[in-house]
């Protein structure tokens, strides 16, 4: 049982649920996730963790309504308590001085390379933060990132934020550089990992992705997380998420990702009343 | 002449009660449906209640077969729960899910005239005579000596332990890496086999016991052992053996190819059998192919019956004869309308344009030499390959320990199989005051081994307890 100490919407589908998990909070590195149930007899999901307050023992998590279970904590009240919330769980980011990192994220991974670039920052790394999204209305702490950010830089699908385009543009940022970065990290939706593994491959830029493919345990007992990376069977839960982009077999994990989406959409009628979803803010992956 | 023993030799072993074939592979409620009072004393006055029993000695926990057996005689069935209990304090599972003919009443002396006494269905009747009766016989404790213990794992190695050491007055935490506890018997062995609500009811009784139970814990993440040592006294570890195998062919990573550890967790832990009554998404698919012989593959097998498929296949590489899993089990199956592709060997599995399994590659073995096991290896005949259309395969192959507490605990040594290295006796590992025991130590071995170990490393502990300051 954890108790939810606040849980609001930052952008239109996309929340912050604060919980109470002092545990958690005291044991968690950038990169790594938790894995929580919304209601007694729900679905396990694994959420990554955006921001932790060992003192207050509390962590944060920014997640995007886009079914039954994200919809249920998306009612959640302050207050309320959930059944589960485990973790830490898979492996933290490798952080240590790189030189020029950067780090591209959009939708929920916003939230979760936040942690990522405050340590980095804090090891001595210059971070070139690349925010990506549909519209500049769904872009959030914003505010957080210039204090650590060398430089930021956004892309909007409608241009009403810097740059007007897609996840390719990255390649226009790079070739704007004076030199490219050393590393770049992404957070965020299978289709901004893909793509932008696709693009610095060919520019020969390592590139660190957080995998979020279908868990139940996130211990490594069932195997649905299993990956193909560097052509070898991985579990993402234990031996990522994250891993190199370049080596990820993209086809495959988004045949994977995709393989319930029919009985989530049965299971997620039949489970109404939940609140609407907005088409508006949803990512493609 | 002596009433309770038996005149002379009754062959006739009586058959369990259970639901017929075609009504049960269309639910989830157990098969078996139990011995009534009357079938288990006319069972157990078949026991001739040998001098030397030799069932004692098949029973990996030596529990008093001829002595409970001749309780039930008399229809005093609390002394024959008690006296069971001495040496298992699970007999309403072991009853249920022990490999009894190859145990106890493979050595039981009417074996070799065909009629051995069916121990298991009278332990499991004991068992479930003493859970309908309203007032279970709490068992004295000890008083408390102060002394605070972690067990890690809820399965059956863990509630033993647990279950024993607070009785002697320790106080003891159990921590579960998942929502719910009791391991295996939990997440792995279906409702149909061995209901939920037995294994709760074994749960419950250690929390009366005054074990505290917490779930949502993975030692390792959510906390380390050698943290864990600066609070307790002393930590047993029972985390079983729960990292499944793949065969590394071509194609396991497509949509429709589970491990069994994933297709019954979605069905047992999760409920999936429930959907879309419950969150957890099922794919009904109409023909599953199971790999592999053991219990794990037969309970995926049925499982996939029962939601639905019109062909649920085995497909093991040897042939009936080297079958492990309980042999109640498999001809369950059999029964049931598993079929058995035996001699048979996935080499690999081919998908659609979409990612989906579209048909499984085998190869025909045939049996040679016998190999380490004492068991004919099988090997491949060359160029008789062919291919079965199939919308779902079932890895069942086999699991070993999960590597995760070793991984994080320096000191713990582990053997080349990725089990712990324990001493047998005692369950003692290479570190200073932890114990381990059960699957993580034998490789995945049996519920009544892992109880077992469980009562050993008790014993061990306490002992260790009451000498340390
Ligand atoms: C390591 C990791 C970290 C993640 N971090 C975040 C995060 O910080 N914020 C966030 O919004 N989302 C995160 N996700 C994705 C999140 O788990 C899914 O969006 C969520 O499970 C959807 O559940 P649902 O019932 O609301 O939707 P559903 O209707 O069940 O599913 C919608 C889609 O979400 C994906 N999905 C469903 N179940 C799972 C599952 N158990 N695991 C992974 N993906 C699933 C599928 O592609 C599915 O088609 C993360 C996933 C992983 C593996
Ligand atoms: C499908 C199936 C059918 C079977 N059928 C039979 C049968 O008919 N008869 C029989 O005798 N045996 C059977 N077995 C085998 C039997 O269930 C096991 O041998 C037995 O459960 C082992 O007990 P255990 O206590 O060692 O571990 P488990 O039952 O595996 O329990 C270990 C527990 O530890 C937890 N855990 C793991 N890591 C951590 C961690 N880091 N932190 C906290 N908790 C952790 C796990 O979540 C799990 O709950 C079957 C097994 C399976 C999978
Ligand atoms: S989530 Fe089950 S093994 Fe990774």
């Amino acid at each position: 049982m954890n108790r939810v100490i606040k849980r609001e919407m930052v952008v239109p589908n996309m929340h912050l649920l604060v919980v109470e998990a002092p545990e958690i909070a005291a044991k968690i590195r950038p990169g790594q996730f938790v894995i929580l149930r919304a209601e007694e007899e729900g679905e396990r999901i694994p959420l990554s963790v955006a921001d932790w307050d060992e003192e207050q023992g509390t962590i944060s998590i920014i997640f995007m309504e886009v079914g039954a279970s994200t919809g249920t904590l998306a009612c959640l009240k302050s207050g309320d308590t959930i059944p589960t919330c485990v973790g830490p769980l898979g492996n933290p980011t490798e952080i240590s001085n790189f030189g020029t990192v950067m780090c591209v994220s959009g939708c929920y991974g916003i939230g979760s390379m936040y942690p990522v670039i405050k340590e980095l920052k804090k090891a001595g790394n210059k971070v070139l933060t690349v925010l990506e999204a549909r519209s500049s209305y769904l872009i959030y702490w914003l505010n957080r990132f210039i204090p650590l950010s060398e430089r930021i830089f956004t892309i909007t699908r409608d241009g009403s934020l810097g740059m007007k385009g897609h996840v390719n543009r990255i390649t226009d940022i790079i070739n704007g550089l004076a030199s490219p970065p050393d590393m770049i990290i992404v957070n965020g939706c299978t289709f901004l990992m893909a793509h932008t593994s696709e693009i610095t491959k060919s520019l020969g830029i390592k590139t660190i992705v957080n995998l979020n493919p279908i868990m139940i345990d996130g211990t490594g007992m069932c195997g649905v997380c299993r990956v193909t990376v560097g052509n070898k069977m991985k579990f993402a839960c234990v031996d990522g998420p994250e891993f190199n982009g370049h080596e990820v077999d993209w086809k495959e994990f988004l045949a994977r990702r995709k393989a319930y989406v029919d009985e989530e959409t049965l299971y997620f009628r039949k489970s109404a009343p939940k609140p609407a979803v907005h088409k508006e803010g949803k990512c493609q992956s | 002449m002596n009433p309770e023993k038996p005149s002379k030799i009754d062959l006739n072993r009586n058959d369990m009660p259970k639901q017929s074939p075609e009504e049960r592979r269309h639910n989830f409620n157990e098969v078996a449906l139990g011995y009534t009072a009357e079938i288990a004393m006319t069972e157990a006055k078949r026991c001739l209640q040998c001098k030397k029993p030799r069932c004692v000695t098949g029973c990996p926990v030596e529990i008093d077969i001829p002595g409970f057996m001749s309780f039930v005689v008399k229809g005093d069935f609390a002394s024959g729960i008690k006296r069971l209990k001495e040496k298992n304090c699970l007999p309403a599972v072991c009853g249920r899910v022990c490999p009894q003919e190859s145990q106890c009443e493979s050595q039981c002396i009417l074996r070799n005239k065909g009629g051995e006494i069916a121990i298991g269905r009278v332990e499991r009747f004991l068992a479930d005579w003493e859970a309908e009766q309203s007032e279970i016989e709490m068992p004295p404790k000890a008083k408390p000596t102060g002394k605070k213990i972690a067990v890690v794992g809820s399965g059956p190695a863990g509630i033993t332990v647990a279950g024993d050491l607070v009785l002697l007055g320790h106080e003891v935490t159990i921590f579960e890496a998942l929502h719910k506890a009791g391991g295996v018997l939990t997440y792995g062995i279906p409702e149909f086999r061995l209901p939920k609500k037995i294994v709760a009811r074994e749960v419950e009784y250690v929390k009366k016991l005054g074990v505290k139970v917490v779930t949502d814990y993975v030692v390792g993440k959510t906390r380390s052992i050698d943290e864990m040592l600066e609070e307790y006294d002393a930590i047993f570890i029972g985390t079983g053996a729960g990292l499944p195998w793949f065969m590394d062919i071509p194609g396991e990573n497509l949509n429709g190819v589970y491990s069994a550890n994933e297709y019954l967790t979605r069905m047992n832990l999760m409920q999936g059998y429930l959907y879309p009554g419950s969150a957890t998404p099922i794919k009904k698919h109409a023909r599953v192919a199971v790999v592999g012989g053991g219990n794990v593959a037969m309970d995926s097998a049925r499982t996939a019956l029962r939601m639905g498929a019109s062909d649920a296949r085995i497909i093991y590489r040897r042939s009936h004869a080297e079958l492990p899993a309980r042999a109640e089990e498999s001809e369950n199956a059999e029964e049931e309308g598993v079929v058995f592709n035996m001699l048979t060997l996935p080499v690999a599995y081919i998908g659609d344009e979409n990612g989906w399994l579209k048909e499984i590659e085998c190869i025909r073995m045939e049996l040679g030499e016998p190999d380490a096991s004492g068991r004919r290896r099988p090997v491949e005949m060359p160029d008789s390959n062919f291919r079965i259309p199939m919308d779902a395969a079932i890895c069942a192959i086999g699991n070993s320990p999960n590597p995760l507490v070793p991984a994080t605990t320096p000191g713990l040594d582990t053997t080349r199989r990725g089990t712990l290295v324990a001493d047998q006796e005692t369950g003692k590992t290479t570190r200073d005051r932890v114990w381990a025991g059960g699957d993580i130590v034998t490789g995945a071995a049996t519920v009544i081994l892992a109880m077992g170990a469980g009562r050993k490393a008790a014993r061990s502990m306490h002992e260790f307890l009451s000498k340390k300051p």
